[in-house]
């Protein structure tokens, strides 16, 4: 404690001001708004050159579709993330402010109605927030398991009522409308998929910048402190129940934001986007992509975006690989894809990145050999397991195999038995390198 | 004046246990209070009750006149009272400065904005500052406050809980389990920071009670049995033979 003997007037040299007010002024400076501005500006470029890099149909609505996932990612981590709270019925927000899209979307095109496209996400925003403050109000008083088993209840409910009440969720057909009925905006009428794609983009910007900023406002403050230690707050003059209902309401909004950009690309809603498959999705992009940072679910998205629509192209199994890669983030790698670059700043800061080239280029061959001998053996078994007859033909990799005979089995599972085996011999030595590199003790000294 | 804190036939039970057994107290504005009592004796539990913490089995307790015998832990806090915590209690994975700031922002009114902007508020990061300084963290600010070692971690929770400017400040054991000199620091930092407001302490180091307070009032078994001056306390028989004796001879050791 000698540091306290100074009083909060000594004066430092060679400068005349006090060392705490240069930590205020350094805070300050670190966490200003414009030192992220290069990279809202630099995702704004990257956002609209990005149609002119994959110019094809199929991949503009991909995009679309990581778009979406990415505003609703994000709002999922204001909850688990920022605030603590494992909900497992954030679809909830998406599919009722998505459902009130498309009906709006009719009534502007049946009744008259005069509204701009690019403003009813923002509706389905606020329709999601209407119902966000209710069940904020019951479900937020506790974190952890009560709040989890509310969330789920609530899942459920909502997804039986979409069954129940036709009038406003269509039964099993769900509801269709057409975005491009309403006035023009800048001569667009939305007609082609590149048009609401930039549409898409500016909305998944704006929101993703307002979630940024709100994570930086007293209340996305508390709302983490509160996660750490709720009690704590409490003593502090925070109700965490209070703390929690303002990011519960937060998330909810802009769940209902991206649930009004998917009817404004998909122009339909049906009972599965606000189901439980659904809320379970937006945890796993979020998780996989890594709650504990800002980007983390926009990687999740991403990421698993691209599995859902490319994958599976190439396999049935995609959701297997899915699931599987979920349950390795939860073992290995609690802090997601992002967590594991970012382990990687204290080397990289140190100069010492270099130093982990070798032992990942090692690490790699039985890597790869494991994923590709699991691989094959999966897709094998699943050929062997509902081949009707005739039916003997795997296809992976671009290979086709035949499951009836011996070899192609021998050959996964060497790779898959090897790799495993080599990645299990290779462990020490990559910690032992990943220590060295990352500095000494690893600590904070 | 009214005093800081009036507590009148205070009860607390565990089921059947009775372990806050009638307490009336009153802790004067302004002064500083310490509570002893052997280990057990339920000083933390009636630190529980006065904050809000725990439910009162009976009684009332007033702060500055006003009743809180119901009220939240938060809603005491809003009124003036901030507590510490004799097992650290810290928001461990934000940085040692975000803990200070946390501890600030309630009583610098921004409540649950979302329209303000943390690193815009000028007087919000140098009070913040400040209290690191004052603490003797500065250098530390940037860390995860769950990384701290275990002395700095006592320093932070004591910052959290001066930072709100709060005038009835009660610290439970601030200077357990630290050494001797870290000791005379925090006694240091507890009297420039308690200068002007009330104090309520549990301590079981005699040195630092008898440096500090000005009254003392001695727990046992649920019960005060002496409140008076360090003098009056010290002289009193019924301290003596219930608890004192044996404390002198181990706080000796510190003085
Ligand atoms: N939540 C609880 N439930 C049941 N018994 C409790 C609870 N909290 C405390 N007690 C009991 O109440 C008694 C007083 O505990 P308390 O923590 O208030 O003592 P203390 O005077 O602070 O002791 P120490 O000096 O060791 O900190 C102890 O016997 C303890 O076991
Ligand atoms: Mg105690």
């Amino acid at each position: 404690m000698s540091a306290s003997e100074t009083t909060t007037a000594r004066v430092v040299a060679p400068d005349t001001e006090p060392a705490w007010k240069r930590v205020a002024d350094d805070q300050m400076r670190r966490g200003a708004f414009t030192r992220t501005l290069p990279m809202w500006v630099g995702a704004f470029a990257l956002l609209m050159v990005m149609p002119l890099l994959f110019p094809s149909a199929v991949g503009v609505t991909i995009m679309n579709q990581m778009g979406i996932s990415i505003v609703f990612a994000l709002s999922y981590n204001m909850l688990l993330g920022q605030g603590g709270m494992l909900s497992f019925g954030h679809a909830v927000y998406f599919g009722l402010g998505g459902f009130l899209s498309v009906h709006v979307m009719n009534y502007v095109e049946y009744d008259g109605w005069w509204l701009p496209l690019p403003l009813l996400p923002f509706l389905g925003g606020l329709f999601g927030l209407a119902f966000a403050i209710p069940i904020a109000g019951f479900s937020t008083r506790r974190a952890g398991t009560v709040f989890a088993m509310i969330s789920l209840g609530v899942g459920e409910l909502v997804a039986a009522c979409s069954i129940i009440f036709v009038a406003f969720f269509g039964g099993e057909e769900g509801v269709s409308g057409d975005r491009t009925m309403g006035p023009p905006v800048f001569g667009s009428e939305f007609l082609s998929e590149v048009e609401v794609y930039y549409l898409t983009a500016v909305i998944v910007l704006i929101s993703a910048l307002f979630m940024y900023l709100f994570s930086r406002t007293p209340a996305g403050r508390m709302a983490n402190a509160v996660r750490d230690n709720e009690e704590r707050a409490e003593f502090v003059g925070y109700s965490q129940r209070y703390v929690r209902f303002v990011s519960f309401c937060a998330a909810g909004f802009f769940a209902g934001v991206a649930g009004g950009l998917f009817a404004i690309n998909y122009e339909i809603l049906t009972e599965e986007n606000l189901n439980l498959v659904t809320s379970g999705w937006v945890l796993l992009m979020a998780f996989i992509g890594g709650v504990g940072f800002f980007i983390g679910p926009i990687v999740g998205a991403i990421l698993l975006t691209l599995l859902q629509t490319v994958l599976s192209n190439h396999t049935e199994l995609w959701q297997l690989y899915v699931g599987i890669l979920f349950v390795l983030t939860v073992m290995y790698a609690p802090r997601g894809l992002t967590g594991l670059v970012m382990m990687h700043g204290p080397a990289l800061r140190a100069g010492r990145l270099g130093m982990l080239a070798v032992p990942y280029a090692i690490a790699v061959v039985p890597l790869l050999a494991l994923l590709a001998g699991t691989a094959l053996l999966l897709e094998m078994g699943h050929t062997a397991n509902q081949s009707v007859v005739g039916e003997s033909e795997a296809h992976v990799f671009g290979l086709t195999l035949d499951v009836t005979t011996a070899l192609p089995w021998v050959v996964a599972a060497v790779l898959a038995v090897g790799g495993g085996y080599g990645l299990y011999r290779i462990a020490q030595y990559l910690r032992d390198a990943f220590a060295q590199a990352t500095g000494p003790a690893g600590g904070h000294q | 004046m009214t005093a800081a804190l009036q507590m009148q036939g205070v009860r607390k039970n565990f089921g059947p246990t009775e372990i806050i057994r009638g307490i009336d107290l009153e802790i004067r504005a302004g002064e500083r209070h310490a509570i002893i009592g052997p280990n057990g004796a339920g000083k933390s539990t009636l630190f529980h009750l006065i904050s809000g913490k725990y439910s009162k089995t009976a009684g009332r307790i007033l702060l500055n006149g006003t009743e809180v015998t119901e009220l939240q832990p938060y809603q005491i806090n809003r009124m003036g009272l901030s507590r510490s915590f004799q097992i650290t209690n810290i928001f461990p994975r934000l940085s040692v400065f975000e803990n200070v700031r946390c501890g600030l922002l309630w009583s610098m009114d921004y409540r649950n904005s979302f329209w303000r902007l943390v690193d815009t508020e000028r007087a919000l990061n140098e009070r913040a500052a400040q209290i690191l300084d004052q603490i003797g963290l500065l250098d530390r600010c940037d860390l995860p406050a769950g990384v701290l070692a275990y002395a700095e971690q006592r320093a932070l929770e004591i910052g959290i809980t001066i930072a709100g400017g709060a005038d009835v400040i009660m610290l439970d054991e601030p200077t357990a389990g630290m050494s001797h000199s870290e000791t005379e620091g925090v006694v240091d930092l507890i009297r420039r920071v308690t200068e002007g407001r009330t104090l309520v302490m549990v301590e079981h180091d005699m040195g630092v009670v008898f440096n500090l307070a000005d009254r003392i009032s001695v727990l046992v078994y649920g019960e005060i049995i002496a409140t008076g001056s360090p003098e009056e306390v010290r002289a009193s028989k019924a301290v003596q033979e219930a608890y004192l004796g044996t404390v002198q001879e181990s706080g000796e050791e510190v003085l």
